[in-house]
């Protein structure tokens, strides 16, 4: 790993402070460390934002609950507050990588990072998430902008992530065997206002599937969606899924996730 | 550079340290304590697990400095009075290694899993173990070993 400097900041002002063009804010470090270790990214400067107490934790309040940027996996996995509110989040959690890795990572990394097969972010999309930064609030429609980025600036921390409690909902992902990340994941989340079918893994971003999604709005049943056909037109294609059948998952794991609901 | 001081093994030490020193870099290469294993070095194969602070973690992807204060226990840490961990006494009784290159993080790894559950089923064992990579053994003897240290923890 080439060498930079480590600030440990007490709190987010002092991280934005000293963020710059050739700065990294590390939480977990979870893709953060490996990516630098690898070559693939090298900084100046790497802020530590762990220690900023207002960062961490879980918040239930009438049809919301918010999550601080560096709350733990493992947190939410075993989050009593979490598991009956929103069950489908903490199973969420709970299926992120190893132990380990849910031991260090958070979820702020986790967004932040983008990464087109996390977990997280389809949650956000299917709970119709807010994300509050040290500067405003980003609805997570508007967030998640392609592969590994985010609508955040430089100095911008993610400071919390807002959900909505659904009436009802379920993440269902196909994981690669080795790396745990999905394949294909959904998530599907009834609301009182419409239904959300978050998709992660399949194409180069997050996405709410539409016309999953209006047709689960009118009718919450998995029969409702046999007849739609998803294109695999932009779908990835690697050595563990071709386009095509990545495209059958989504919906095959959609219908899942509704009759898990 | 900078001043870290940690608790490692129950012993207190201070070292000055440059930045970018990973916990499994400060342990192997500062503090000769090399039973803690590098493999994959990216947080994939397990081999570098230790406890921080009575949890699990890949000592490869976590920065020293980050670890300021911290408690840390490696398997150098596990052996009492000459006597080795219930849980090392498991994995020689029951064949649970071959080459050993992956048995300290895997030992680490399943003594936190039995802090967290008493009596593991043996999915319970495998999906614990998703992040410990063995490719002697095929696993079997792993997770008797996990089975006959419950029984004895």
């Amino acid at each position: 790993m080439k060498k930079f400097n480590y600030h440990s900041a007490k709190d987010v002002k002092e991280a934005s402070k000293i963020a710059s063009s050739s700065s990294v804010f590390l939480a977990g470090g979870m893709t953060t460390l490996p990516s630098m270790k690898l070559g693939l990214a090298s900084y100046k400067d790497v802020i530590d934002i762990k220690k900023i107490k207002k960062l961490s934790g879980i918040k239930v309040s009438g049809k919301i609950i918010t999550i601080g940027a560096t709350t733990k996996h493992t947190e939410v996995a075993n989050s009593k507050e979490v598991k009956k509110a929103i069950p489908s989040l903490a199973a969420l959690a709970e299926g992120i990588g190893d132990p380990q890795v849910r031991n260090r990572g958070t979820i702020g990394g986790s967004i932040a990072n983008n990464d087109p097969a996390a977990d997280y972010p389809s949650a956000c999309i299917a709970l119709n998430a807010t994300i509050h930064t040290n500067n405003r609030k980003i609805d997570a429609e508007k967030f998640f902008r392609g592969m590994f980025e985010t609508s955040l600036k430089s100095s911008e921390i993610i400071e919390a992530i807002e959900f909505n409690i659904p009436q009802k909902s379920s993440y269902q992902k196909l994981p690669n065997p080795a790396s745990r990340y999905a394949i294909v994941g959904v998530y599907v989340a009834k609301h009182k206002s419409g239904t959300n079918v978050a998709v992660t893994g399949a194409k180069s971003c997050v996405y709410n599937e539409q016309d999953l999604a209006k047709a689960l709005s009118k009718n919450f049943s998995s029969s409702a969606i046999d007849n739609i056909k998803i294109s695999s037109s932009g779908m990835n294609s690697d050595i563990h899924a071709s386009a095509d059948y990545r495209a059958n998952m989504v919906k095959a794991f959609a219908k899942k996730a509704v009759d898990a609901c | 550079m900078r001043k870290i001081s940690l608790e490692i093994n129950g012993k207190k030490i201070k070292k000055e340290i440059p930045d970018h020193t990973t916990l499994s870099g400060l342990l192997r290469d500062i503090l000769n304590l090399t039973g803690t294993h590098i493999g994959c070095d990216t947080s994939q194969c397990g081999a570098c697990v230790v406890h921080v602070d009575g949890k699990s973690i890949k000592s490869c992807t976590a920065l020293a400095a980050d670890l300021d204060g911290s408690k840390i226990t490696t398997i150098e840490g596990l052996v009492s009075n000459g006597k080795l961990h219930p849980m090392q006494e498991a994995f020689k009784k029951m064949h649970g290694l071959q080459c050993g290159f992956c048995t300290p993080g895997m030992v680490m790894s399943a003594i936190d899993l039995l802090k967290n559950k008493k009596n593991p089923s043996d999915q319970e064992i495998r999906d614990w173990l998703e992040g410990n990579i063995c490719r002697c053994t095929g696993y079997q003897n792993i997770v008797a070993a996990v089975k006959e240290a419950a029984s004895k923890m």
